[in-house]
């Protein structure tokens, strides 16, 4: 047995120590990559004493084979500790050059916008939705007959000429430019199985001329319920919770006397407005009653049997108290401005 | 109506310090909505003043004024502003002499207008005050010269109250009255109201006058054409007066209640006749009687009759026109305005008074036919209490014998056919059926009364005989409303009805919505236009010969057609908006677009029930398609400039991403043909059709640039529409899912060379069916030409993703599947592969 073995403690040490030198001296990944080589590849002190292991007798082995283990170990643990340094200041340094000013950002998609008054019949139609009723719609052309006939608008009852209507040509026809969504309740009336709860929301025209707050093109939601044993409670409550949705729960509503040839009674509705701008108040916001016996006779339903109630307001003048509108031209103008302030919200 | 307080207060009796706003806030619980206040707005001190003396003194304007001196209080009593007894006041005016009685408003008094009187240095001198004009005083237009207080025959103390004494510290409320509800265009019908809503004892003013049934004035009703069977005058009544001073000065009272409720005084004896007809409700006509010749007839006009009306025009009467004739011929149309042959006049005499009650339905259509709306008219309209007629004519002789000096004439006559009244059944239970309030029996039985019903009780309910006021009371409903109003809507209780389960939003709605949110979601603003245009914008997309919507009373006579589009609308708004420098817009509108349907005559079903199925039938088929329509619209830049972006300018392709966008929220998928249509750009339109049904949906595009200019647009204006109801058809009722394979894709990119006109999407559709099943995508991703291309050549390239359903590709597979896409691009279009 050789006494003059090649591993010894001391030569492994002063292989480690110089690898160790080299390490501490690496820049960066790439010099660390290089030193690597160097220190630990074909070539290097550990690999020359690790090669001359198979020629150690074989009493010899197990003890040099630990300490060339030992430094191998040591080594690659100095290189993994350099190599962690230097990968964080490198990704440091890459995330610091691809830093940009974020305020500055350009869209990278232009945003639209909804009109509110479409927006606010959505959101008055999911409510009735909401409590069971369907959506009706009909004609903006329609037959005079649904418009007013059939509403127990007399030919020549005064009423009839309350509305300033647009006539189309030719008036034999007798088409007129609907003044209310009224005849979708008609239509509703005779197409659907009773009993009917119907909301008709929908654009609707009358001869005035454009100002703060008329325009001759504007939109209406009517309510119609005809079911057995309906009262003027449950007109009553249906406007409650309508109200309380539209307007906070502290919401309320009062019912004035009035007249309509298509309700009997009939009735002026305000709504106690909580949040009006200026402190909660009253708010004229539509007309309603229990329908007209000769409106259910129209359509074919027999009044001893069925009752119902019809409601109806104007989205415009809504949209005007609810949002603090203060002028009809906002409304009709088309211009992007006023649709882009709601986005996509009310 | 306006209601002038101190004349409610004679019938109904108000609380001290009631002003018009707190008796509109009255009436509004019983259904008269308030309309507004109105008074003459004067505040004092105004006083009666005496013209001591003046002098005259041209102005270097050429105007002469008098400076007076005017005494304002009686002498050695200070005035009511606390000054002086006399004043010194300047006075444009030159109508008056010394010791005339004069209207004087001091410093501190105001006029309409905000006018504040205040002593102010004019023509030299300090005026203290000022001498009124009539108009300045709001009781008349006369503006030639001040009032003279004995031109309207009075002479009061000097230093009186002005206000008072012309009774201008009086206001009216203004209510609005329902057409059902003619009786409240009376002050009588007002009062009882005012005492149904609160409580306080109303006095029937028909009470405090007696009806004399005068006869021996010939009166015959002769209608040989009745309205819907109703004779055109059921109730007749004419009294004469004798002796009228026709020139007799209106009371100040009156000229000042008159003036309140909205009339002009006009001359004694009109005045009366408009004062009777506003207190009861009666509209009254006055002859001269010394013009009518012979008796009197109501009949309807004969065809081609002509009329000079009161108001000097001359009317061609209609056949169903309802007149009153004498021996001349027709000498007024009956309730809607008479004729001036025998207009009573400074010169009057004999007054012939016509009290009487005319079809409502008559006087509506010859009030609507001359385009006459009067007063008259309003009332008959919507009915007159017939009862009344009598009592007004009585009325009227005695005001005229009280202001006019007449003496009451025995001639007149009595013609009284009204018919009785019939009674309506309320079973007791019924208006609890409609209101939900249980009423006692006490409560149903004590409101109607109150009414002015004569109520019944019988087995099960009541039967009750409305009061002749109410024509409108003829249905039980109608005798729940005046239960429920009278008690109070407040006493009607609250329940949420539980509507059978809804199905939701219908297919249709759900789809309008998608489109609209996903088009707002990806960078277009939702506008809302008039469906109005002019013939020249309808014919933008159309030719003249396409039939359109036309309006008989359109609001501008030029634009008078419904859209067949949605663009013209939408190019108005772009103007719009441009001229308030928006300049970057993408604007969009769902909405309907009008064809005209049949346009044939349509009788219209009558009758209070339902129409048949032919009736309906014709009403349904008499109606314009009306489909729904989606529009679009993109000026300026498309992309604004930004950090690290250019901006890009809206074109054709925003126009058709639209169109996909709106086609992907209903999950339909398009494809494009290129044509040249009316009205865009013929090189920069595209058709779009639906993959599957190849239906036709509209075109994408750009504007025509002529068209653009035209409308003060830059030339290049991007445009969309759809017809959103045939997208909707090919919205699929559900989506069948495929399996999604996971074995590895080959992707093969392939650069073809082909003729410049020859389309791409069209190169894509035989790539796409030549690739076979194994191809999973294809996307156009280059278009060059220019160099190593012939100058009629372009290079497309495409890139393709193949995958198998059960297996891995191999290349050759892909490739081989690629060469069958080239090979039939080769034969249809003759591509061959760049190389």
């Amino acid at each position: 047995m050789s006494e003059n073995s090649p591993i010894t403690k001391a030569s492994v040490d002063a292989v480690v120590s110089d690898a160790l030198k080299l390490i501490s001296e690496a820049k960066d990944l790439a010099s660390l990559k290089s030193i690597r080589a160097a220190a630990v590849g074909d070539g290097s002190g550990i690999a020359a004493l690790s090669s001359s292991l198979g020629k150690l007798p074989g009493d010899q082995k197990a003890e040099a084979g630990k300490l060339i283990t030992a430094a191998r170990t040591e080594l690659n643990q100095a290189f993994s500790t350099a190599e962690e340094k230097f990968y964080k200041q490198e990704q440091a340094q890459k995330l610091a050059s691809e830093t940009v000013d974020v305020t500055a950002a350009a869209s990278t998609q232009v945003l639209g916008a909804r009109h509110p008054l479409s927006l606010l019949q959505d959101e008055i139609a999911d409510v009735f939705v909401g409590m069971g009723w369907e959506i009706a719609e009909g004609p903006e052309v329609e037959s005079e007959w649904f418009n007013f006939d059939a509403l127990n608008f007399d030919a020549d009852h005064p009423a009839r000429a309350m509305q300033d209507t647009f006539f189309v040509e030719p008036v034999e026809a007798h088409l007129v430019l609907r003044t209310h969504t009224s005849p979708v309740q008609v239509r509703s009336m005779l197409e659907r199985e009773l009993p009917v709860y119907v909301l008709c929301p929908g654009r609707v025209f009358r001869t005035d001329e454009l100002d703060a707050t008329h325009t001759p093109v504007f939109h209406q939601v009517e309510g119609l319920a005809v079911d057995k044993g309906l009262t003027m409670a449950d007109l009553k409550g249906t406007l409650e919770h309508f109200a309380r949705i539209m307007f906070g729960p502290d919401a309320k509503i009062r019912l004035r006397p009035s007249f309509f040839p298509f309700t009997e009674p009939s009735a002026e509705l305000d709504v106690w407005h909580p949040g009006a701008k200026g402190g909660p108040r009253w708010v004229e916001w539509g007309g309603c009653g229990m329908v007209n016996a000769n409106v259910l006779r129209a359509a074919g339903i027999d009044p001893e049997v069925y009752s119902g109630f019809a409601f109806g307001m104007g989205i415009e003048r809504t949209l005007m108290f609810r949002n603090d509108v203060k002028d009809m031209h906002d409304m009709v103008e088309a211009d992007v401005r006023f649709s882009k302030q709601f986005g996509m919200v009310l | 109506m306006r209601v002038p307080l101190s004349w409610l207060n004679e019938y109904v009796e108000l609380t001290a310090g009631s002003t018009a706003e707190s008796v509109m806030a009255e009436l509004v619980k019983v259904g008269l909505e308030e309309e507004g206040s109105h008074s003459f707005s004067l505040v004092g001190p105004i006083v009666v003043g005496q013209v001591l003396e003046f002098v005259e003194e041209e102005q270097s304007n050429g105007k002469t004024i008098r400076w007076c001196q005017v005494r304002v209080a009686p002498v050695g009593v200070k005035a009511a502003d606390g000054g002086e007894d006399v004043r010194g006041i300047v006075c444009g005016a030159r109508n008056f002499e010394v010791n005339d009685k004069v209207v004087v408003t001091l410093p501190g008094a105001v006029l309409p207008g905000d006018f504040k009187i205040s002593a102010r240095s004019t023509y030299g001198h300090v005026s203290d005050g000022m001498i009124a004009s009539a108009r300045e005083l709001g009781i008349s237009d006369d503006h030639d010269g001040i009032l003279r207080l004995s031109t309207i025959g009075l002479d009061p103390e000097v230093g009186a109250d002005a206000l008072e004494l012309l009774h201008l510290a009086d206001e009216a409320a203004e209510v609005n009255v329902t057409p059902d509800r003619g009786y409240c265009f009376s002050i009588r019908g007002i009062a009882r109201e005012f005492s149904h809503a609160t409580g306080a004892k109303f006095t029937d003013p028909i009470d405090l006058v007696t009806p004399v049934k005068a006869e021996g004035f010939a009166v015959k009703i002769s209608d040989a054409s009745p309205i819907r069977g109703k004779v055109g005058s059921s109730k007749f009544v004419v009294r004469s007066a004798s002796n009228v001073d026709a020139k007799a000065q209106t009371p100040a009272w009156m000229v000042s209640r008159l003036k309140l409720a909205g009339m002009r005084s006009i001359s004694i004896v009109v005045d009366i006749t408009n004062y009777v007809m506003l207190e009861l409700g009666q509209p009254i006509h006055a002859y001269d009687q010394a013009k009518v010749a012979g008796g009197l007839v109501v009949r309807r006009a004969n065809s081609g009759e002509t009329l000079v009306t009161l108001d000097g025009q001359t009317r061609t009467l209609h056949a169903e026109d309802l007149v009153i004739a004498d021996d001349s011929g027709a000498i007024g149309i009956a309730g809607v305005m008479g004729g001036q042959s025998t207009e009573v006049s400074a010169t009057t005499n004999s007054v012939l008074i016509e009290s009487a009650n005319f079809d409502g339905v008559s006087i509506a259509r010859s009030a609507r036919r001359h385009k006459l709306p009067s007063e008259a008219s309003k009332r008959f309209e919507r009915g007159v209490d017939p009862k009344v007629a009598e009592y007004a004519a009585a009325r009227v002789v005695q005001l005229l014998e009280e202001f006019a000096g007449a003496k009451a004439d025995p001639l007149g006559s009595y013609f009284d056919e009204t018919p009785a009244i019939p009674a309506v059944s309320l079973p007791a239970s019924f208006a609890a059926s409609i209101t939900g309030v249980e009423y006692t029996q006490a409560e149903i039985v004590d409101t109607l009364t109150a009414i002015g019903c004569v109520v019944a009780t019988v087995q099960d309910g009541f039967e009750v005989i409305p009061p002749s006021w109410r024509p409108d009371l003829n249905d039980k409903a109608d005798l729940v409303e005046e239960i429920a109003r009278i008690t109070g809507y407040d006493r009607i209780p609250s329940r949420l009805p539980v509507a059978p389960p809804g199905r939701g939003l219908t297919k249709r709605q759900k789809l309008r919505r998608a489109v609209m949110q996903q088009l707002a979601g990806t960078g277009h603003v939702e506008v809302l236009n008039y469906p109005f245009l002019t013939a020249a914008q309808n014919s933008y997309f159309a030719g003249a010969e396409v039939a359109r919507v036309v309006l008989a009373n359109a609001m501008q006579e030029d634009v008078n057609e419904l859209r067949l589009s949605m663009l013209p609308g939408l190019l108005d708004a772009a103007k719009r908006n441009l001229s308030r420098t928006l300049t970057d817009l993408a604007i969009f509108e769902v909405g309907l677009v009008f064809a005209p349907g049949k346009q044939v005559a349509v009788s219209l079903p009558s009758g209070v029930k339902l129409p048949t199925e032919s009736e309906l039938a014709a009403l349904h088929e008499s109606v314009p398609h009306q489909p729904l329509s989606l529009g679009a619209v993109f000026v300026g830049d498309r992309v604004s400039a930004q950090v690290g972006k250019k901006s890009v300018k809206a074109s054709h392709l925003d126009a058709i991403q639209a169109a996909r966008t709106a086609a992907h929220a209903v999950g339909v998928e398009i494809y494009l043909e290129q044509v040249v249509v009316q009205g865009y750009h013929p090189g920069r339109t595209a058709a779009i059709k639906v993959v599957g049904s190849d239906d036709f949906i509209g075109y994408a595009g750009e504007l025509h640039p002529e068209l653009a200019v035209e409308n003060d647009l830059p030339r290049q204006v991007a445009v969309l529409e759809i017809n959103l109801e045939v997208l909707f058809a090919n919205s699929p009722e559900l989506v069948q899912a495929q399996a999604v394979y996971t074995y590895p894709a080959a992707t093969q990119d392939l650069s073809l060379v082909l003729k410049q006109n020859v389309p791409a999407g069209e190169v894509l559709d035989v790539l796409r069916v030549a690739a076979g099943e194994l191809l999973e995508e294809i996307t156009l991703v280059d278009d060059y030409r220019g160099t190593n291309l012939a100058e009629d050549e372009k290079s497309l390239t495409f890139a393709l993703r193949f995958r198998a359903s059960d297996r891995t590709l191999t290349q050759v597979e892909a490739t081989e599947a690629r060469d069958a896409a080239v090979a039939a691009a080769n034969a249809k279009f003759g591509a061959v592969i760049r190389t």
